[in-house]
C-alpha cells in the first residue's frame, strides 16, 4: 500500500527534484535581498535549507522499505543529442546520505555565525546542498559528474572566503586535488557510454548501463581505475588524502562539518555507486588492493591523528582513519560489511560533524586550537565537556553508540572475506580510543589555567544546534534498525549484481543479523 | 580549331544575396569614414559605434534570412564557386556579428577614455569583420587568403592605433612580421597545393584527392605542412604560439579580444574547411599531426600561463590552450569533432570576450598585475562574481557552456579512441584551472589595505559583461540549442 502510495506520489510531485531546486532557489532569495535587510539573510537561507530538510524527511518516510530498487524517479531529457537525460532517484545507499544532507545544512547555517559577509556564505552553504543532492540522487552519468564537480566551488569559495590564515593554499590545493582526480573520470565516463552503446543509442543511464554490462574486461578494469582516482581522492585513501588536513583546518567550522558529514562521503558513495554497480568484475579484481589501501588508511591516519597539535587537525585525520574502514567494508562484499560500510557514513557524519562543531565552538571561545594551550576546560564548562565526551565516545566506537553499530558491522563482515585485513583494521578501533582518549584528557581534564576557567559553557542554542547529532548518535547506537532495513535490499540487490556479473561469490553467513528474528515482521509494512 | 576565338569576357554569376552580410559591414565602413571626413565636427562615438552596431544587426538578419535558404535549398556557391554559402559560413558569420557588435561596445567606453579616433578604429573593425567573413566562408584558397590578409591589417593597425603607447606599437610591429611571416607560410602551401592537385578551389580539390592515388605524394604533405603551420600561427598553436602573450598583453583590451576569439574563430574556420573538407580522404595523414600539436598546444597553454603574473599575459596563454581543445575536436576528423569545434568556438568567442571586458574596464595601462583584482568580490560583486563565472566557464566547471564545450571535444576524442588525447587535455585542464583560480583568489581573498584601483567601468561593458554571463550560464544549463546549431552547420563543402 505504501509502496503504491510512493510512487503515486512520485508521479505527482518530483520530490527528488525539488530537493535540488529549493536551496538553489534559496540561495538566489538570499541574494537578491536588499542590502538594507541584512538580519533576514540567515533566517531566510536557514528556512529554505529546512524546507529542503524537510523533503528529505519526507522521502524517508515515504521511502518503501524492502524496495531494494531505486524509487522516486524522475527523468527529464536535457540534452537529446548526447543522450543525456536529468534522471535522478533514490535507493537504500543513497537516502540517508540524502536524509544526512538535508539536516546538516540548515543546522549548520543555524550554528555557525559566518561573522562577515553572511550573504555570499548562507547563499554559497545552499548551493552546496543542492550540489550534494543532486551527487547522490543522479542516476545519470552526465548529471553525477555535473554535480560532483560543481560542490567544489561552493566549499572553495566557503574555505577562500571564510577560512583561516593558510585559507589560500588550503582552498586551491582542495579544489584542484578533486578536480585532478575527476578528470580521467570524465574520459570513463565518456568511453563507458561511448563503448557501451554498440548499436543501440548512447545513454549515460546508470542503470542501464549496469545491465548492458558491454564493456571488454581490460577496458572495464581502465574505467574503473579512472573512476577510483576520483574517488579515492574524494573519501580520502592515503596517499592522496593530503588535501584533507589543509582543508578540514583551514575551512571555516561551517565549510568542516558539510565538509566531512558530507563531501567525504561522495567518495565512498561513488565508489558503491559507480564502481562496484558499473564494474563489477573490475571492482572484485582490485578489491584486494583497494582495501588494503583502506587499511592502511585506518592505520595511518589513527597514527598521524595522534600526533597532532592542532584539535581541528586531529579530528581531520581522525577522518581519513574512519573512512578507511568505509573503504575496507565496501570492497569486503559481504552484505554486513557494505551495511555497515553505508551506515558508518552516516555515523561519521554525525559525530565528526559534531566534533568538528565543538571544536569550532572552543575556537570562537578561545581563540585557539592548540591542544597544548588548553587544558581543564571540564570545569569551565561541564556540559560543553560533556557533549564532547559523546561525541568522541562515538567516534571511537564505545558500544551503546552509532559507531559502534557500523564499525562492529563491518569487521563482522569483512572478516569472513578479509580475514587479515579486518584484524589489522581492528587495531584502529584501539588507537581511535588512544588519540582521542589522549586529546580530551589533555584538554578537557588537568589544571585549568586563568584563560580555561573563562571558557564560558554552551549556550542554550548551541545545545540545540548539537542536540540533534547527539540524539543520533544515541538513536542509532541503541535502534540502527529503521537504517539498515532500509540500506539491507539495496546492499544485497547489489551484492547480487556483483556476483551476477562476476565470479565472486559472498560467503554464506547465515542471517544477516539486522533481520534476524524479524522476519515475521516483514508483512506488516 | 585551333584558332583564336574571340569571346566577350564573361564574369562569373554573382549571388549578390549571399554577399550582402559583408557588403553591409564594408558599406557601413564607408559611411562611417565619409562621415567622418565631410561633418563639421568631428564625428562622435557615438555615432561610429550606433553605425557599427546597426550594421551587425542588419548583417545579422541577413546571415538568419540566408541560414534560412541553405536549411530549405541546401548549400550553395558564388562568383564561380570561390565562395561557399552553407552553414559552416553561416554559423561563422553569425558568431563574427556578435563578436563584432561586442567589440564595438567594448570599444565605445575605452576610445573615449584612450582618446582615440573613433571613425577610423570603427572603420578598421568592420573591415576586419568582413574579411574574417570571407575567410570563413571562402571556398577557394586565394579568397581564403584575401579575407585572412583584410581580418589582420585592421588587426595591425587597430593595435597600434594607441598612439602614445609604446608598448601598442612593438605590439603591432611584431604581430605584422610575425603575422607576414605566417601568410608567407600559408601562400606556399597554397602553392603547393595548387601544384599537387591543379586546383585552389576547395570543392575541386576534394574531388581530385577523392579519386586520384598518388605515387608519391610528398607535394600534397609539404602543402598540408605549410598550410598548417602557417594557420598555428593565426590560431596562436603551440609552437607557433610566441607572437600572442606580447601582442595581447600590448594591445588594448578591446583588439585583444578581437584577436583572441574572432581572428582565433576565423582562423579555425579556414583550418577546418582546409583539412576536415578539402583534405578529408587523406585524414590519415594530416590528424595524427594536428593532434601531436594539439596536445603540445594543450601542454604549453597550460603549463606557461601559471607562469604568469599579468593577466593579460595569463588570459594570452589561456586562448592557446583553448587553441588547443579546438584541436582535439579537428584531430578526430569527424563530424562529431567539427560540431565540437564549432561548439567550442562559439562558446569560447563569447567567455573571451565578457573576460576582455572586465581586463579592459580595470585599466589600460602596461602592466596589469595580478593585484589590480585584489579585494573585487568586496568593493564590485557584481563584477566580480561575473568574471568568476567567465574564468570558471573557462576552466571547464560544470553548469557553464565552458564544461559543455570541453565534454563535446572529449566526447569527439573518445569516439576516435583518441583515449591518451582526451587525458592529456582533461588534465591541462586541471593545470590550467590553477591560474583561472589565482585570479578567483585574488578577487575574493584580499587582506586589509590590499585593494586594487577600483575598475573604469562603462555602461556598454555592463552590456556585454551580462550578455556574455548569461549566454555562458544559460547554454550551460540548456545546451541543446546551440548543439543543433553547430551540427547544423557541420555538413559543409558545397559540391560544385
Amino acid at each position: 500500500m505504501i509502496e503504491l502510495l510512493a510512487a503515486q506520489n512520485a508521479v505527482s510531485f518530483p520530490v527528488l527534484n525539488a530537493l535540488i531546486i529549493v536551496p538553489v532557489a534559496g540561495a538566489l532569495a538570499v541574494i537578491l535581498l536588499p542590502n538594507s535587510r541584512p538580519e533576514l539573510i540567515r533566517p531566510i537561507g536557514a528556512i529554505f535549507a529546512s524546507i529542503a530538510g524537510a523533503l528529505s524527511l519526507y522521502v524517508m518516510t515515504q521511502f518503501s522499505v524492502h524496495d531494494p530498487g531505486f524509487q522516486f524517479q524522475s527523468i527529464q531529457s536535457w540534452i537529446p543529442s548526447l543522450g543525456i537525460n536529468w534522471h535522478v532517484g533514490v535507493d537504500g545507499i543513497s537516502l540517508w546520505l540524502v536524509v544526512l544532507t538535508g539536516l546538516i545544512t540548515p543546522i549548520v547555517l543555524v550554528a555557525v555565525d559566518p561573522h562577515h559577509d553572511p550573504k555570499p556564505y548562507t547563499a554559497w552553504l545552499l548551493l552546496l546542498q543542492a550540489g550534494s543532492f543532486g551527487a547522490f540522487l543522479a542516476l545519470d552519468l552526465f548529471l553525477f559528474f555535473v554535480m560532483f564537480e560543481i560542490v567544489l566551488v561552493p566549499m572553495y569559495m566557503l574555505i577562500a572566503g571564510w577560512g583561516y590564515d593558510d585559507r589560500r593554499y588550503a582552498a586551491t590545493k582542495f579544489f584542484l586535488y578533486t578536480m585532478a582526480g575527476s578528470a580521467l573520470m570524465l574520459v570513463a565516463i565518456v568511453s563507458v557510454a561511448t563503448l557501451s552503446s554498440g548499436s543501440q543509442d548512447i545513454t549515460f543511464n546508470v542503470i542501464e548501463l549496469a545491465q548492458r554490462q558491454a564493456l571488454s574486461t581490460n577496458t572495464a578494469r581502465l574505467c574503473f581505475l579512472a573512476f577510483v582516482l576520483a574517488f579515492v581522492i574524494k573519501v580520502p585513501v592515503v596517499p592522496v588524502h593530503t588535501w584533507l588536513p589543509d582543508a578540514h583546518t583551514q575551512a571555516p567550522t561551517a565549510g568542516s562539518v558539510v565538509l566531512a558529514a558530507v563531501m567525504l562521503k561522495l567518495g565512498t558513495y561513488g565508489l558503491l555507486r559507480f564502481g562496484l554497480y558499473l564494474f563489477p568484475e573490475a571492482s572484485v579484481w582490485a578489491a584486494p588492493t583497494l582495501a588494503t589501501l583502506g587499511v592502511i588508511g585506518v592505520v595511518y591516519g589513527a597514527i598521524v591523528a595522534t600526533m597532532q597539535k592542532d584539535l581541528k587537525r586531529l579530528v581531520a585525520y581522525s577522518s581519513v582513519a574512519h573512512m578507511g574502514f568505509i573503504v575496507l567494508g565496501i570492497f569486503a562484499f559481504t552484505t554486513q560489511s557494505l551495511e555497515g560500510g553505508v551506515l558508518q557514513m552516516i555515523n561519521h557524519g554525525l559525530s565528526t560533524g559534531a566534533l568538528f562543531l565543538l571544536v569550532g565552538m572552543l575556537y570562537e571561545r578561545r581563540k585557539t586550537r592548540a591542544i597544548a594551550e588548553l587544558s581543564g576546560i571540564q570545569s569551565a564548562a561541564p556540559i560543553f565537556a560533556g557533549f564532547f565526551t559523546v561525541a568522541m565516545l562515538s567516534s571511537i566506537g564505545v558500544p551503546g553508540l552509532n559507531g559502534f553499530v557500523g564499525e562492529f558491522l563491518v569487521l563482522i563482515g569483512s572478516y569472513e572475506t578479509r580475514r587479515w585485513w579486518t584484524v589489522i583494521a581492528a587495531t584502529g578501533v584501539i588507537l581511535a580510543a588512544l588519540y582521542l582518549l589522549w586529546a580530551y584528557q589533555r584538554v578537557f581534564h588537568g589544571e585549568p589555567t586563568a584563560d580555561d576557567e573563562k571558557t564560558a559553557d554552551l549556550s542554550l542554542k548551541e545545545g540545540l544546534v548539537l542536540a540533534p547529532f547527539l540524539a543520533g548518535i544515541v538513536f542509532l547506537g541503541i535502534y540502527p534498525k529503521p537504517l539498515l532495513e532500509r540500506i539491507e535490499p539495496a546492499v544485497n540487490n547489489l551484492i547480487s549484481h556483483l556476483e551476477h556479473h562476476s565470479d565472486y561469490v559472498q560467503p554464506d553467513l547465515g542471517d544477516p543479523v539486522v533481520v534476524e528474528g524479524d522476519h515475521g515482521s516483514k508483512d506488516d509494512h | 580549331m585551333g584558332d583564336l576565338q574571340l569571346v566577350g569576357f564573361v564574369g562569373p554569376s554573382v549571388n549578390w544575396w549571399a554577399l550582402m552580410p559583408q557588403i553591409i559591414l564594408l558599406g557601413a565602413a564607408l559611411v562611417v569614414l565619409l562621415v567622418s571626413a565631410l561633418a563639421p565636427q568631428r564625428a562622435s562615438t557615438v555615432f561610429t559605434t550606433v553605425a557599427t552596431l546597426c550594421a551587425a544587426s542588419t548583417s545579422f538578419v541577413v546571415a538568419l534570412g540566408l541560414w534560412n535558404d541553405v536549411k530549405t535549398d541546401g548549400p550553395s556557391s558564388s562568383i564561380a564557386s570561390a565562395f561557399g554559402v552553407d552553414g559552416f559560413s553561416i554559423f561563422f558569420t553569425v558568431l563574427i556579428l556578435i563578436g563584432l557588435a561586442t567589440t564595438a561596445l567594448l570599444s565605445h567606453g575605452y576610445l573615449d577614455r584612450e582618446g582615440i579616433d573613433p571613425p577610423e578604429f570603427h572603420a578598421l573593425l568592420l573591415c576586419s569583420a568582413a574579411g574574417a567573413i570571407v575567410m570563413a566562408s571562402a571556398n577557394d584558397l586565394i579568397v581564403m587568403f584575401l579575407g585572412l590578409e583584410a581580418l589582420s591589417i585592421g588587426i595591425y593597425v587597430m593595435i597600434a592605433m594607441h598612439h602614445r603607447r609604446s608598448e601598442a606599437r612593438e605590439s603591432a610591429i611584431k604581430y605584422f612580421v610575425l603575422g607576414a611571416f605566417s601568410s608567407a607560410f600559408l601562400l606556399y602551401g597554397i602553392a603547393l597545393t595548387y601544384g599537387a592537385t591543379g586546383s585552389t578551389n576547395l570543392v575541386h580539390v576534394r574531388n581530385y584527392l577523392d579519386v586520384v592515388v598518388f605515387r608519391d605524394q610528398h607535394l600534397l604533405m609539404a602543402a598540408m605542412a605549410l598550410l598548417l603551420v602557417g594557420l598555428s600561427f593565426k590560431v596562436a598553436a603551440a609552437p607557433f604560439h610566441f607572437w600572442a602573450p606580447d601582442v595581447y598583453q600590448g594591445a588594448p583590451s578591446p583588439v585583444t579580444g578581437w584577436m583572441a576569439s574572432i581572428a582565433k574563430a576565423a582562423g579555425f574556420a579556414a583550418l577546418l574547411r582546409i583539412f576536415f573538407a578539402a583534405f578529408a580522404s587523406h585524414d590519415v595523414d594530416w590528424a595524427p599531426i594536428v593532434g601531436a600539436l594539439a596536445v603540445i598546444t594543450l601542454v604549453v597553454g597550460a603549463v606557461m600561463a601559471i607562469l604568469q603574473t599579468d593577466v593579460k599575459r595569463m588570459l594570452a596563454f589561456s586562448s592557446v590552450s583553448h587553441a588547443g581543445y579546438v584541436l582535439v575536436a579537428v584531430h578526430s576528423a569527424s563530424a562529431a569533432g567539427t560540431s565540437a569545434a564549432l561548439f567550442y568556438l562559439f562558446t569560447y568567442t563569447l567567455m573571451v570576450l565578457g573576460s576582455f571586458a572586465v581586463v579592459g574596464a580595470m585599466g589600460s595601462d602596461d602592466e596589469h598585475p595580478l593585484s589590480r583584482y585584489s579585494g573585487l568580490g568586496r568593493s564590485r560583486p557584481v563584477i566580480a562574481i561575473g568574471f568568476t563565472v567567465l574564468l570558471l566557464a573557462q576552466a571547464g566547471i560544470p553548469t557553464t557552456s565552458g564544461f559543455i564545450a570541453k565534454f563535446q571535444v572529449i566526447a569527439a576524442a573518445v569516439d576516435n579512441k583518441s583515449y591518451f588525447i582526451a587525458a592529456v587535455s582533461m588534465f591541462t585542464a586541471v593545470i590550467g584551472a590553477y591560474m583561472y583560480l589565482r585570479i578567483v583568489m585574488a578577487m575574493y581573498v584580499a587582506d586589509e589595505g590590499e585593494e586594487g584601483p577600483s575598475p573604469v567601468w562603462h555602461w556598454t561593458t555592463s552590456v556585454v559583461v551580462i550578455a556574455a554571463v548569461s549566454f555562458t550560464v544559460i547554454v550551460g544549463l540548456v545546451p541543446q540549442f546551440l548543439i543543433d546549431f553547430a551540427e547544423d552547420a557541420v555538413p559543409i563543402l558545397i559540391r560544385g
